[in-house]
């Protein structure tokens, strides 16, 4: 999970360079298999079969508190995340519909729009200002919001909470504590989305699929929306918008060329990878990778950015280079858990990123490189915050 | 140069349809759909990337 500030730590390099495959402690103190190259990781990620997202009746964390069955499955219902096909099939399929490339261009103005208010908002502010605050958390979650139904006048709670749910730095037990209170909450829009379904992806779930889905799984698929549409778009325009400034040429680029924003985007996703780690899988049977053999009933993490920098898989891996376009990358991961949410991710990314850069051309770091504070110890890489002037 | 998609695998990431839009799309479910019988020549490198990013390994060059 360490990282040193734009780059993943040099130790994956050495484990990508040398035996590909290692064992290791992770943060709950379980012997874990990491795999560092491209080649291994898409293996891994498209072998469902052998490498399962589910977890095996009595499989607990160390340090978790004990919690009933009853409670762990429902905790797990309607989390895709934590299936497999076919059930993972079934639920992801009442969703594609929402994500399409179509469903994504109608949506288009709608974002243009969304972004051009956070502009507006800044521009009154006035330098300076923390692009984490003003800019790069509320674009996506106004999107997220919207589009799943969730009140936006309650994002102070939900916000916290899932920033919080994914920090590793805070015990289980608090952390599954914000996980019930998480879905105490989305179980109040789910019953009002049953007695009265809108025109957004909860309504549309209750009036396509209600009689198929219990509450439980409206909980989970929601929730799920909710955290991934928050914890990885704003992530990825803050750090996207710092690794920019730090590149000035690439920055005019993607600021002037309106032909250089999509691959560019590609770039930035493969060269962040702000995702560390695949949810981690766990060998069904006996599997060997890069000639390791690992047992069966083993926790697998495959590490996206180590992957993402692997020179077999792109020449110059550790050089950020936005005219390539990076196609290829994992960082939204591979084979059928791959990210949903990607076209609108994308979608988002290319209109916020040269929205910003038109708006305030002179856009520059408003404190000392030094200084920028990274979020560590986090699901997900990012910055707490980033001051900016104009 | 003809391509297939396997309808059942497909995970609507929408890989292929931003690679090569001239040769696959979605339909409203976000289920992958061939547009084309032949894939032109001038689309053919598009039609290789997209097959090669299929997440889901959804899609096969036939011939």
């Amino acid at each position: 999970m360490r990282r040193d500030a734009f780059d993943p730590t040099p130790a994956l390099r050495e484990i990508r360079e040398t035996d590909g495959v290692r064992t290791m402690v992770n943060s709950f103190g379980m012997t874990v298999y990491l795999v560092t190259r491209h080649e291994d990781i898409k293996a891994v990620l498209s072998d469902h079969e052998r490498f399962s997202n589910g977890r095996p009746p009595g499989f607990v964390l160390p340090g978790a508190p004990q919690i009933s069955e009853q409670e762990v499955a429902s905790a797990r219902a309607g989390n895709l995340l934590s299936l497999d096909p076919p059930e993972h099939q079934r639920l992801r399929r009442m969703l594609t519909a929402e994500f399409t490339i179509r469903r994504m261009r109608l949506l288009e103005p709608r974002i243009a729009e969304i972004v051009d208010g956070q502009l507006d908002l800044m521009e009154k502010t006035g330098p300076p200002v923390d692009l984490v605050e003003t800019f790069a958390l509320p674009i996506p979650s106004l999107v997220i919001c919207e589009l799943i139904g969730v009140p936006y006048d309650d994002r102070d709670d939900f916000q916290q909470r899932s920033a919080r749910q994914l920090d590793l730095s805070i015990p289980i037990p608090d952390r599954l504590e914000l996980q019930r209170q998480s879905r105490a909450y989305m179980g109040s829009l789910v019953e009002r989305a049953r007695r009265q379904p809108g025109e957004d992806i909860l309504g549309m779930l209750v009036r396509e699929h209600g009689d198929e889905l219990t509450d439980d799984e409206l909980i989970g698929i929601a929730s799920l929306l909710l955290l991934a549409g928050h914890e990885t778009t704003s992530n990825m325009l803050g750090l996207g918008t710092l690794a920019l400034l730090r590149h000035p040429d690439q920055l005019a680029a993607v600021r002037d060329d309106p032909d250089a924003v999509g691959p560019a985007v590609e770039e930035l996703l493969r060269w962040l990878s702000i995702v560390h780690s695949a949810i981690p899988r766990i060998t069904t049977t006996d599997v060997e990778i890069a000639g390791v053999a690992i047992p069966a009933g083993e926790l697998v993490f495959v590490s996206l950015p180590s992957g993402n920098r692997d020179p077999d898989f792109i020449d110059s891996a550790e050089v950020f280079d936005i005219r390539r376009g990076a196609p290829g990358h994992l960082a939204f991961g591979h084979g059928v858990h791959h990210c949903l949410g990607a076209p609108l991710a994308r979608m988002e990314m290319r209109i916020a990123f040269p929205a910003l850069l038109r708006r305030f051309p002179s856009l520059a770091l408003a404190e000392d490189f030094a200084d920028v504070p990274f979020r560590s110890f986090h699901f997900i890489y990012g910055l707490k915050s980033l001051e900016v002037t104009w | 140069m003809r391509v297939s998609a396997d309808r059942d695998v497909c995970i609507s990431a929408g890989n292929c349809v931003m690679a090569a839009g001239a040769v696959f799309d979605q339909d409203d479910d976000g289920i992958v759909v061939v547009l084309v019988d032949e894939v032109p020549e001038s689309e053919e490198a598009h039609a290789r990337e997209a097959v090669k990013l299929c997440p889901s390994e959804a899609l096969r060059i036939t011939d």
